[in-house]
């Protein structure tokens, strides 16, 4: 059950200390999304027990990992590689003298972070000492943010992710929260709606230190073709800002847009890119992900980036778990690589299945085509209230747009991973909800 | 801290990798990657020339003034530089590792295949999970509280789960803010200095004190027993306490803990108590602090499986923030530090958690035990080594590190003369903080043979 408070404000009676709350807290307006949502979902089981609920809110994995990639995690397995002493460490296989290990390198296992640069990074110029493996990317973006520190300035797309808004705000990059418009007073705040074709307009935004940027994007499903991408880093490189690029659902692209910020030239000198193995690998439970920061990348003195994100690294973190490390290297070899994308497929055909039954009763669905979210207009309607009578009405958990920032307004966010009869069932009880659409 | 002999310069590598890399089980020590642009003196030589092209190649982002602040590597990632330099040197030598606290002993088989079986079954449709609660799995904080607070009023959802104390240490960081001010003992694990100067709660660096200005040192010596003497601490928001203590070794008594639970309540203090080492303990003192009456309201535990069940790689830990811890306005600390968790966080590693749970089973703990008494018969072996060598040596029983006392030697010289001599890794107590210097820690995990054979080459370098 999720934390529930005391009393209505929050607050206790009982011995206080003296220390101060921190003010970046109180700023916070409400939980953090997903955790809300469970809360909804938590509720709504306790008044419907019988209900058959069907969730596409949170964007949790549900199919089972590949056999390969879990028994490597499981298993004493001697990996033959072009690293002479690299061997993993399995779970079984800490059980024994040979083949223990206890604290890995902080930046990773060198093996897996060689194998992300070549299977991700290849021909982009981005080697494997670029790469930080972490614990996901919800630690990352927390830990760049920790990095940048509260006097840098950020902009990032509306709607976006939560997570980048949050974390600045406790990081007292934020300023204060404004009422009226549902932003945050040094946030940028990039428009990515149907008017603007979900690409921000370049050309009216004031300068940011730090542009956060996700492609294919959470919630929108959108994915930046090259040609904006290119002005995306041309637009970096002129203003002095860094980019933090999102590209955890890269894997879901379809229709060759690029997967990764680094295919841009130039791109080295501007971007950080963070990515996952959560939604590629169903391991939003394992815990894996990694973040490129390049050598080339510069603070206003020269300074190199990757020092102090290494120096981070170290001090506040200690390395992804050796076993995940593990899974992240089956991942990554040819057989895990082939039996991810069947699942990625898997998800993929959910995805249409899902976009056309709802377009089929005359909604305007975006998304759904390069990531796993479909996002859909309710023009005029507000969204916490559609979310609540498509779960009320036809037993399904979504994700209300505002959620993602007040340019989520009017929309809801269907993610598509889910099993095959969940997923055709939910069509089936959307469809008959919206008919009359 | 290191500054006097060791000017702050960039690591030829990136890669600073731990003793699981260099050498731990005899594998040739690789040359490592790409090495970055040489610096020196603080200021950077940059491929591009000065000028119009320096522009174009540098963002026009500030560097986030608090990592300036930092003097230099974390301690860790430098004594493995060090070492990693001594193998290229002597590729013959037979480096033994007493310096970083890296466990060495096989996790236990009841252990493994817990997290064996939870791997196998997330292939399957019914063993499958995806994301978890962000405080971790029901049955597993329900157990931590049962094994470790059962009698001390301490439940399940007091109970964060995490990926390791040092994670939650920066956790805590960020939730507290940069307007808070923390003590420290000196000498102190140094993550809770470092992650301090990241969050700007601190000023600058004092290079003539070796302290950064802000921060309360509370001194911990032989003549103090390693405990502070409190009348002279000034008040500070946070109390950051390690007990048994890395890398004194000292276990404070219950006595001394009343006190500090008394001082952290006057002054409207919170602790943050760190206990990762309290399965070490061989006499009575407390193992928790929620042991001391009272303390639920003043302070916060961090612990962590690291230590006990050689999770150093496999990555669990748990933050106890109980209900009863206010802020000065009532609004409890725990919603704030749930928010935090829920927001720059997702959740241990599934699998690690399913270990984590075996653990605490009865057959668990009782092979952790093991696993402890072995380390802590090494800590024996160790310390009766340099008494009978004729130094005061502290620490060792309640804690897998020995503090040698070298009075009147630079730590960092003594670390290097025992590297150089004997081929043995330690730690230099300089590298905990100013009241570390002339003081070596050696930790106590190691296979037995090594430890032995590190002793010997003691004995004959000091006899």
């Amino acid at each position: 059950v999720p934390f529930r408070s005391e009393t209505l404000d929050g607050k206790r009676v009982g011995h206080c200390t003296n220390v101060p709350r921190n003010v970046n807290m109180e700023s916070l307006r409400t939980g953090y999304l997903f955790p809300e949502i469970s809360l909804r979902e938590f509720e709504h089981i306790q008044k419907y027990p019988d209900s058959e609920l069907i969730r596409l809110g949170i964007g949790d994995t549900t199919k089972p990992i590949p056999d390969i990639i879990t028994s490597a995690m499981a298993e004493e397995l001697v990996h033959t590689s072009y690293v002479a002493f690299s061997v993993w460490q399995y779970a079984s296989a800490l059980s024994t003298v040979r083949g223990y290990r206890g604290y890995g390198a902080e930046q990773g296992n060198k093996e897996l972070r060689q194998a992300i640069a070549e299977t991700f990074y290849e021909d982009t110029g981005v080697k494997g000492d670029e790469i930080f493996v972490s614990d996901g990317a919800q630690s990352d973006i927390s830990r760049l943010q920790l990095l940048f520190g509260s006097n840098v300035t950020i902009a990032v797309q509306n709607p976006s992710f939560p997570a980048y808004i949050d974390t600045s705000v406790i990081v007292g990059q934020a300023g204060e929260f404004q009422e009226e418009t549902g932003k945050y007073r040094n946030i940028v705040y990039m428009n990515c709606l149907p008017e603007t074709n979900f690409f921000p307009d370049l050309s009216t935004m004031p300068r940011t230190d730090i542009i956060f940027f996700c492609s294919p994007n959470n919630p929108t499903g959108y994915a930046a073709s090259r040609l904006q991408l290119e002005q995306l880093v041309a637009y970096a490189k002129a203003k002095g800002s860094i980019i933090v690029y999102d590209s955890a659902y890269s894997v879901f692209i379809t229709d060759g847009s690029p997967k990764s910020i680094f295919e841009i030239p130039g791109a080295r000198e501007v971007a950080i890119e963070v990515s996952s193995f959560s939604k590629f690998a169903g391991f939003t439970g394992v815990r894996l992900g990694w973040t490129v920061v390049p050598k080339a990348l510069l603070y206003s003195t020269g300074f190199p980036v990757i020092k102090d994100y290494n120096r981070l690294v170290c001090t506040s973190f200690n390395g992804a778990s050796s076993i995940s490390q593990a899974g992240g290297l089956a991942c990554l070899s040819p057989e895990g690589y082939m039996a991810l994308n069947a699942v990625v497929d898997y998800y993929k055909d959910n995805a249409k299945m899902i976009c056309d039954a709802l377009t089929s009763v005359g909604l305007k669905v975006y998304g759904g085509r390069n990531a796993p979210y479909a996002w859909v207009h309710f023009p005029g309607l507000k969204s916490w209230d559609v979310f609540a009578e498509i779960l009320e009405k036809a037993h399904v958990i979504t994700v209300p747009g505002r959620g993602f920032g007040p340019g989520g307004e009017e929309f809801i966010r269907i993610s598509t991973f889910g099993h095959r009869e969940s997923i055709a069932e939910a069509s089936r009880r959307l469809k008959s909800l919206f008919i009359h659409n | 801290m290191s500054a006097i002999h060791h000017p702050h310069h960039l690591p030829t590598s990136i890669s600073s990798s731990t003793s699981a890399f260099l050498g731990q089980n005899n594998f040739n020590t690789r040359t490592q990657s790409v090495p970055l642009p040489v610096r020196s003196n603080g200021s950077c030589k940059c491929v591009a020339t000065p000028s119009a092209e320096k522009s174009a190649n540098t963002t026009k982002v500030s560097r986030n003034a608090n990592m300036a602040k930092l003097q230099a590597g974390y301690l860790f990632p430098e004594v493995a530089r060090r070492k990693a330099a001594h193998m290229l040197k002597y590729p013959d030598a037979e480096v033994i590792s007493l310096g970083i606290g890296d466990t060495t002993e096989p996790i236990p088989e009841v252990i493994t295949s817990a997290m064996a079986k939870r791997s196998n079954a997330l292939s399957t449709i019914e063993g499958y999970s995806g994301y978890g609660a962000e405080q971790g799995e029901k049955p597993l904080r329900a157990a931590i509280a049962k094994a470790f607070y059962g009698h001390l009023g301490i439940e399940e959802d007091d109970i964060f789960v995490s990926d390791g104390a040092k994670s939650d240490i920066s956790r805590l960081q960020v939730l507290f803010g940069s307007d808070v001010t923390m003590a420290v003992q000196d000498p102190s694990y140094p993550a809770y200095v470092d992650s301090s100067v990241i969050m700007g709660q601190t000023k600058q660096f004092q290079k003539d004190i070796e302290k950064y200005a802000n921060i309360e040192y509370m001194s911990c010596t032989p003549e103090n027993g390693f405990f502070p003497d409190l009348s002279k601490v000034s008040r500070t928001d946070i109390i950051f306490f390690c007990s048994p203590n890395n890398p004194t070794g000292s276990a404070a008594s219950r006595e001394q803990l009343t006190r500090l639970v008394q001082f952290a309540k006057d002054n409207g203090s919170i602790i943050v108590y760190d206990s990762a080492y309290a399965l070490y303990i061989s006499d009575d003192n407390p193992r928790s602090i929620f042991e001391i009456p009272g303390a639920k309201e003043i302070a916060i535990e961090t612990s962590s499986f690291s230590k006990y069940a050689g999770f150093t790689g496999v990555r669990l830990g748990w933050t106890v923030v109980p209900k009863q811890l206010l802020y000065s306005d009532g609004f409890p600390v725990a919603k704030d530090f749930n928010r935090i968790v829920c927001t720059c966080f997702n959740g241990a590693s599934n699998i690690a958690q399913s270990g984590a749970l075996a653990c605490v089973s009865p057959d668990g703990l009782k092979a952790i035990h093991e696993v402890i008494g072995f380390y802590k018969e090494n800590a024996d072996i160790i310390m009766d080594t340099f008494n009978s060598l004729g130094f005061n040596v502290y620490g060792g029983k309640n804690a897998p590190y020995v503090w040698v006392h070298f009075p009147g030697r630079s730590s960092w010289d003594v670390f290097s003369e025992i590297l150089e001599k004997t081929h043995v890794v330690t730690t230099p107590g300089s590298g905990f903080g100013p009241g570390g210097e002339g003081f070596v820690r050696v930790s106590a995990f190691c296979h037995r043979s090594n430890v032995l054979e590190a002793c010997r080459r003691f004995k004959q370098l000091y006899k």
